[in-house]
Order: C-alpha cells, then structure tokens, then sequence
C-alpha cells in the first residue's frame, strides 16, 4: 500500500510544472516541452494541409476563381475610360444636368478617340457595351467609325492638294520620325518575322507640333503592332492630317524647325490659315443627330468611372441618371418580381418535397430491408434520369392533349372544351421541380429515420401516448435534422435551376435564373448577369446564415 | 511540240507542287460548329463529305453549339484559346460578334467563289451580305403553320397574318417566340400600321406599347416558345391551332412527317444564316478554313443544300439549280421561302434597328411577359 502511494500520479506532473522554480519541462530531446510539441502539432497540420492541397487547389482554381472573376464583372466597366481616354477627361467638366451641349474640346476628344477606336475595331464593342445603358448607342458608334473619317479628309485633301508630296506616308515619316528611326526602319523588312522598331520621334516635333506628334505617334504604333507594317512608309490616317492643321492655325512657328521637309511645313503653315475648316461639332453633327443631343454625352459621362453601380441598380429595376440612381419606368421592373417569384416558388416546392418525401421516407425506413431495398431503387430510378427526359415526360402528361387530361375527359370529370391547363405556368413547374428534386429530400431523410430507433415509439406508446403523441413528441423531433438537411438541398437547387422552368413555366413560372442565363448567351450582358448572379449568391448566403441562427446547422444531418 | 509538251509538264509540275505547298501549309483539322438536328445533316452532305472526298486527309469535326456560339466565342476569345474553325451563325449574331471583334471581316472578291458565269461574289450575295464579317448560305423564315383538321367549320383556312390574332374566327391556342423580334411587327401590322412604318412606330415608346396593347389581346391564348422544335411539336400534339417556326421546320412536319398541318406565310421574316470566321486563328488553320469556305459558298453548294432541307440558297446564282428532295422526290423549290409564290407579303428582319432597340424592348416585352 505504501509503495503505491509513493508512486508519481498524473497528478505529481502537473503539480511540477506548476511550480515555476523548476523551469520549462523538457522532452526527451531536451527541447522544452512546449515547443516540442508545437512543432510535432504543426508538422500534422502541414501533412493534413499537404493530403488536401490537391482537392484545395482544385477547387480553387476551377470553381472560386472563375466565380470570383465572373461575378467581378458586375462593377467592371473599364471599357469606357479605355477606348475613349481623352473624352472621358475632357467631361468632367461638363455639367451633364445643364441641358447644355458639351464643348467644342470634348467633342475634339471624343474625335480623336473614337477615331482611333475604330481604327482598332473597338468602337463597336463599346457601342454594344452603351447601347445597354441607351437604346440606339450600338448603332450611332457603328456609323461614328465610318463617317469620323470625313472630317479628317477635309483637310487631308487640302494638305494634298497643296502639295502631292503629303500624300506620301515617307514624307510624313521623314519629318515627324527621329533619323536614327528614319534609317533603322528603312532597312526593316516584314520577312525578319519582328516588329518594325519602334517610333522615335525627332528632336523638338512634339513641343512644335503637339497634337500631330500624338496622332502620328498612335497611327505609327498601330501599323507596327496591329497590322505588322513599317509606319515609315505607310500613309497617314486622316486623323493626322486634321491635327496637323489643328497645330498650324493654332499658332505653331514652323520657322523654327529645320529637318527635313521644311520647306514643305513652312508652305503648309502658311497656307493652312485659309483652309476650309470645319468644327468638331459640325462634324459630329452630320454623322448623326443625336451626338448633338445630351443623352449619350451624359451616358458616357455616368458610365466613366472604372467601376460602375450600374448593373447592380439595374439588376434591382433601377437606373443610374445624371441625377443620381433611379426607379426605372414601371413597364421595366422585372427582376424584382423575378428575384420575389424564384424565391416563393423555390419555398413551395421545398414544402411539397417535405410533405411528399416524408411519409416515403419513413415507409423506407420501416419496411424490412430487403423490400426498402427494392423501393429505394424506384426513387433512385428516376434520379439516375436526365433531367431532360423528365421534364418533357412531365410536358406529355401535362399539357391539354396530355395522359392527364385525356384520362379526366375520358372518365367524364371535365368536359372536352375545358381540358385543364396544368403546364406553361407556375403550377407546371412546381410539378415537374418538385418531382425532380423529391430524392433530394427523400434521401437525407431516410437515412436519418433509418438512426432513430423502433423502441423509442413503442416504449412511448407503452406509456400511454397515443399515436398521434408518439409520432409529434417522439419521432418527429427526431427527424428534424433530416428534414433541414433536405429543405437546404431543395431550396439551393431550385433557387438556381432554369431548364426545367424554361421548358415548363411558361410566363408566369419561369425563373431568374432564366434571365441570367438570357444575359450570358443572348444578350450578351454579362455585367448584368453578373450581377444578378451575385445577389442571387448573397440571398442564399443570407438564407443559409438565417437558417443557422434559427435552426442551427449543428442539427443538419446528411446521413 | 517537244516544246510545248516540255512547258506543259513543267507548268503542270509547277501547279502540282504549288497546290502541294498549299496543302501543306493548311492544317489537317477543321472544327465547325452549326445547329445540328437537320440543317448540320444538310451542310455535312451538301459541303463537308464533297470536301473531304476532294480532300481525304482532312479530319473535319462537327460540334453543335451554334445556339450559344455568341457566348462561348466570347469566352473561348477571352481565354485567349479559341477551338472553333468556322461558326455557322444567324445573320443578326454574325453583325454582333463582328462589333464585338469576334469574328473576322472576310473579303468577299477574294474568299468566296464567283458565279459560274463569272459575276462576282459581292454582287452573286448582293444585300445579303449583311456584315462585313458574314457568309451568308441561306434564306430562311419565321412563319406560320396551323393544324387543317382544326380549321373550324365553314371558315376558309387562315390565310393572312392578321388571322393570328383574330381569336373569334380561329379559336385556339397560338405559339410565338419568347422575344419580341417578329412577334412586335406582326401585332403593329395586324393594329393598323402600314408595312413601311412599322419601325418608325417601334422606335416610340407609344408605339411600343401599341405593339404590346395588340399582343395583350391574345396573350391568355398564347404559349411561348423558345426552341425552333416547340412550334412543330405543339403542332404535331394538336395543342395549338397556328404557331410561328422557321420554315424548315414545318417543311418537315408536313412532308416528311406527313402532320395535318399547312404553311401560311403570309408576312414571313426573312431572316439569314451563314458562316462566320473567328479572330484568332493560327495561319494554317485560316488557310484551311478559307479554302473550305470557298468550296462551300460557291454557287452548286448551296444549291445542293437545298436538296436536304427547304431552305433557299444565298445566292442567286443558285436558285435556278434547286432540284429536289434527296429522299421524297419531290420539287423543293414550291417549299422555299423565297418562291415567289410563298413571298407576295414578306418582311426583312431589320437587323440595325434590333441591334439598338433590342435591349430596351426585351426589357419591355419580358416584364410584359411576366405580368
């Protein structure tokens, strides 16, 4: 006896490394304890880390990354500042509640830009990208690309007329390009399969002629990279031409210059001060009326900024105005109606998964293994269906010449006339999404029934429960996990489905999600989409943190 | 003569090896995308079996995504990785992903085959060439067919656009397309509006809600479709008395599948499908493609397209040459759209106007729709 109460205890440990004059316990190793055991904890955790990284790195890279990135594109809108840099400057100064037309130096730079952009072939996409925002934007932006060309050619005929050696794309070279270029880009030829070097410009050209200095310097980068020629014998865009006067009559002293061609230049200058002019504005004007109107100087204006609020108020049936965000006009509003229908219709097939999947689960789990067996197998039938299959199957039973009517109409229960119409609407889909989505609930359920033991009904009948009491008080609660389980499948997977409303809703039952699909394929509107898909995502979020705080997501069992 | 014979060896020699260079700067795989069902059958037996019997290396394969070709080429262009050779496309999805910079703009005098009597492409196609970046092979239409055996008693068989919306005369359910492209012309023309006006009313919100105000008046009568199959199908089931496909469609419900159903193409859209190129491709694969392209658009080609499906030809070269059905045997030019017969009151899809309107009376139509 005295020997065991002399033997060290768990106890006896803690109580030494309680006493603090004896220092750090050490391991084995002699490293403290503390560390030891830290460093055999992380290395685990790093193991663990490792098994997983695969499935991690998986995931991340073909599920968050492309949502991430997909749903980014609901506040992008970088297109606009891009494809029209100088214009979008030249606005902020513009009052776009005024009512007044922009000045003549913005539509300078809308000329320059959307000249360039065109060269490029990126002015339609930014027409297609506004028209969103106004209807007619795509079609003004096609036509802009093709007749911008005609005030530049105003002064390209003068310059030509004046002298023939304008025409030629070495004489602007000569004169607008460095010496050093000049020769380098002489001896360049296509075959050497490289780019043709790169515009230098001369000494002094860009403070004496600024604005042809810019132009030549986007034309020369142009041939060299998207078209793969040498600028150096190229001829100018008509662009350069119309900077070019632009320089001369706004008082360049060409006097000064003293390379190659001045004689040429001096000419020029003095000559430009009598050329038929023409302003931006009048330009602009006779490409199309409405770029004499505010709305699509006020459109590219409230779409500027790098990032847009845009989609997301359109995606809630309002819009962005000079003004400030604004309802849209009642005979637009759909996505608020579609947002509150996806939502009360995903609830209700939820519930009549519950009230139809229940009861079937609980004969599974009852019944002798052997036959719940072979009735599982009827609920995974048509599980292991397309979903295609199944809701065409759906559209022959349903549909006014249908198995359904036609069985009624034989029995007599309704007349031929007045067959029912049970598909193309809301009831059609709940129908066909309820009976697509019961083994979803079917499943968790069962496999939580098939845990709760047959004794605990009979002990409670035993004392006196009647069965009612026995399945309320007993079984029930004991089921509810199986039940969460099932609602959130449902819920989440109706919430996002859109094929079977597409073929059986008709009007009245179709989903949001058919308009995001309709934004990503049709109308090409993937901000929109995105953004309708981002809310879509917060209001599940939101639904699965409710149901958290409610229910608890402890009590969720999938098996 | 020792001589010529030398010249013509080496000249022949010098066109051999010439077309072998060709051959071996073009890649020896095509991916086309089109529609399936019986208009891909129709483009594999008029264009690509010919071709790769003319070319047995080639391994051309057919993928079936023409549907949400717009989205995926956006996605495949974004990727920077585009798969896709050539892209059969509707004329109105050609001029986007060509202001989008998807697909690239063809030279017609250059890339597609003249006529046999030797006019040029541009003229052969005409107005067809719709974009800068479209190769148009065929004309179809959206128009009407109805069920005979459901005409009611003592009324003539409908015959005008207008009948669709009179419910007192033909009752019965109807199909139109779930967008308002077609179905907004049809209910301003049927409200009063004459042919020529029709998109200067559309353009104005009142007119807009004209168009809507008319459909209103069938809409409980009406089941939307979104499929180019629904329409046939509803027809075949006798759920609707008269609904809107694309001719092809009811060609085939009424002589291949032998229905009791008749066209009515009184105010049919014209509309176009054809090829697109897109941005992109690697030097070989362009060489392919052009070539291709130009075997498939000249003028026998799409004559014999004709002979599968009751489409007409793009170019007017092949009218003339439409013969008949491959399997039925029968005339096919009676069951094309632009017989003159079938086109006494036709109408364009008026491709500028749905490029800017499209938008905003979508938005219109759908929350219409949805009420």
């Amino acid at each position: 006896m005295s020997n065991a109460s002399e033997a060290p205890t768990p106890d006896d440990g803690l109580r030494l490394m309680e006493s603090a004059d004896t220092g750090p316990v050490l391991a084995a190793d002699g490293t403290p304890l503390k560390r030891s055991l830290g460093r055999a904890l992380r290395r685990q955790k790093l193991r663990a880390l490792m098994l997983i990284a695969p499935l991690l790195l998986f995931v991340l890279l073909t599920f968050i990354a492309p949502i991430a990135d997909m749903l980014f594109r609901s506040v992008e809108n970088q297109i606009v500042s891009d494809t029209l840099p100088r214009t979008v400057v030249a606005l902020k100064d513009w009052d776009s509640t005024s009512g007044e037309l922009p000045s003549e130096q913005i539509y300078e730079a809308a000329y320059y830009d959307i000249f360039i952009a065109a060269e490029r072939k990126l002015h339609t996409r930014l027409g297609s990208r506004l028209n969103y925002e106004l209807t007619g934007a795509s079609s003004l932006f096609r036509k802009s690309g093709r007749g911008l060309d005609d005030i530049g050619e105003v002064y390209q005929d003068q310059f030509e007329d004046l002298n023939k050696a304008w025409k030629d794309g070495e004489t602007w070279a000569q004169v607008m390009g460095s010496d050093a270029w000049l020769s380098e880009a002489n001896s360049w030829g296509k075959s050497s399969g490289k780019l043709a070097p790169a515009l230098e410009l001369r000494d002094g050209i860009a403070e004496l002629l600024p604005k042809t200095a810019e132009s030549y310097s986007s034309f020369a980068n142009f041939v060299r990279v998207d078209d793969g020629d040498n600028p150096a014998s190229e001829d100018p865009w008509s662009l350069v031409y119309a900077a070019l006067w632009q320089d001369l009559t706004s008082g360049a002293d060409v006097s000064a210059y003293s390379g190659p061609n001045a004689d040429l230049l001096q000419e020029a200058a003095s000559a430009a001060q009598d050329f038929e002019s023409i302003s931006f504005t009048d330009g602009f004007a006779e490409i199309d009326e409405d770029w004499v109107d505010t709305p699509i100087w006020q459109t590219i204006k409230t779409y500027s900024p790098k990032y847009t609020s845009g989609y997301f108020l359109n995606s809630v049936d309002m819009k962005k105005t000079p003004d400030g965000p604004a309802l849209r006009d009642e005979d637009q509003r759909i996505y608020g109606l579609l947002f509150k229908r996806t939502m009360f219709m995903s609830l209700v097939i939820t519930i009549s998964c519950i009230m139809l999947g229940y009861p079937v689960a609980w004969i599974l789990a009852n019944l002798p293994a052997r036959t719940a067996n072979l009735l599982m197998i009827l609920v995974l039938l048509p599980f292991w269906t397309s979903l295609l299959v199944r809701t065409s199957a759906w559209k022959v039973m349903l549909q006014q010449q249908g198995v359904i009517n036609d069985v009624l109409v034989w029995l007599g229960l309704v007349g031929d006339g007045d067959r029912l119409v049970m598909i193309n609407n809301q009831f059609g889909t709940i129908v066909a999404m309820t009976h697509i989505l019961l083994p979803f609930m079917i499943l968790p359920l069962y496999s939580v029934m098939q845990t709760i033991p047959q004794t605990y009904l009979r002990a409670a009948k035993s004392l006196g429960a009647t069965n009612w009491t026995a399945f309320w008080r007993v079984y029930f609660p004991q089921s509810v996990p199986g039940i969460g389980a099932g609602s959130i499948l449902v819920f989440i997977l109706a919430i996002g489905y859109y094929i079977t409303p597409e073929i059986v809703g008709g009007t009245t039952g179709t989903f949001i999600s058919n308009r995001i699909a309709y934004h990503i394929s049709s109308s090409l509107n993937w901000g929109l989409a995105a953004a309708l898909g981002a809310i879509l995502l917060a209001v599940v979020l939101i639904l699965y943190w409710a149901y958290d705080k409610i229910v608890g997501i402890d009590n969720v069992k999938l098996g | 003569m020792k001589l010529t014979k030398t010249l013509l060896a080496t000249s022949a020699l010098t066109v051999a090896a010439g077309a072998a260079w060709a051959e071996s700067h073009m890649s020896s795989e095509m991916t086309l995308v089109s529609w399936g069902g019986a208009y891909q059958a129709s483009q594999q037996k008029a264009y690509s079996e010919p071709y790769m019997e003319m070319h047995p290396d080639v391994a051309v394969v057919w993928d079936e995504s023409s549907n949400e070709a717009v989205a995926k080429l956006r996605a495949m262009n974004e990727a920077g990785n585009v798969t896709w050779d050539l892209v059969d496309v509707v004329a109105s999805d050609a001029i986007r992903l060509c202001d989008e910079g998807l697909a690239m703009e063809i030279d017609p005098e250059e890339d597609l085959a003249a006529a046999p009597d030797g006019t040029s492409a541009e003229d052969d196609f005409g107005d067809l060439l719709v974009s800068d970046c479209f190769i148009p092979q065929i004309v179809y239409s959206t128009t009407f067919g109805y069920r005979t055996d459901m005409v009611p008693e003592g009324v003539d068989a409908p015959s005008q656009i207008c009948d669709v919306f009179d419910l007192e005369t033909y009752p019965g359910k109807r199909a139109l397309e779930k967008r308002p492209i077609n179905n907004m012309e049809w209910a301003l023309l049927c409200d009063g509006v004459a042919k020529e006006d029709v998109y200067d009313v559309l353009e104005t919100d009142e007119g807009q809600d004209q168009a809507l105000a008319k459909l209103e008046t069938i809409k409980d009568e009406v089941i939307w479709w979104s499929a180019g199959a629904d329409t046939p199908q509803l027809l075949a089931d006798g759920e609707i008395f008269i609904g809107s496909t694309y001719n092809g469609r009811l060609f085939s419900v009424i002589e291949e599948q032998d229905q009791p159903v008749a066209m009515m193409w009184d105010a049919q859209v014209f509309d176009l499908d054809g090829w697109i190129i897109p941005t992109g491709l690697d030097d070989a694969a362009l060489a392919r493609v052009k070539d291709f392209v130009k075997f498939a658009t000249d003028t026998q080609r799409l004559a014999d397209q004709a002979k599968y499906i009751s489409y007409g030809p793009a170019r007017a070269s092949s009218a003339p040459l439409v013969g008949q059905h491959a399997d039925l045997g029968i005339d096919m030019a009676p069951h094309m759209p632009t017989d003159p017969n079938n086109a006494q009151n036709t109408f364009l899809y008026n491709y500028e106007f749905w490029a800017d309107y499209r938008d905003d009376i979508d938005a219109k139509f759908q929350a219409w729709l949805a009420q």
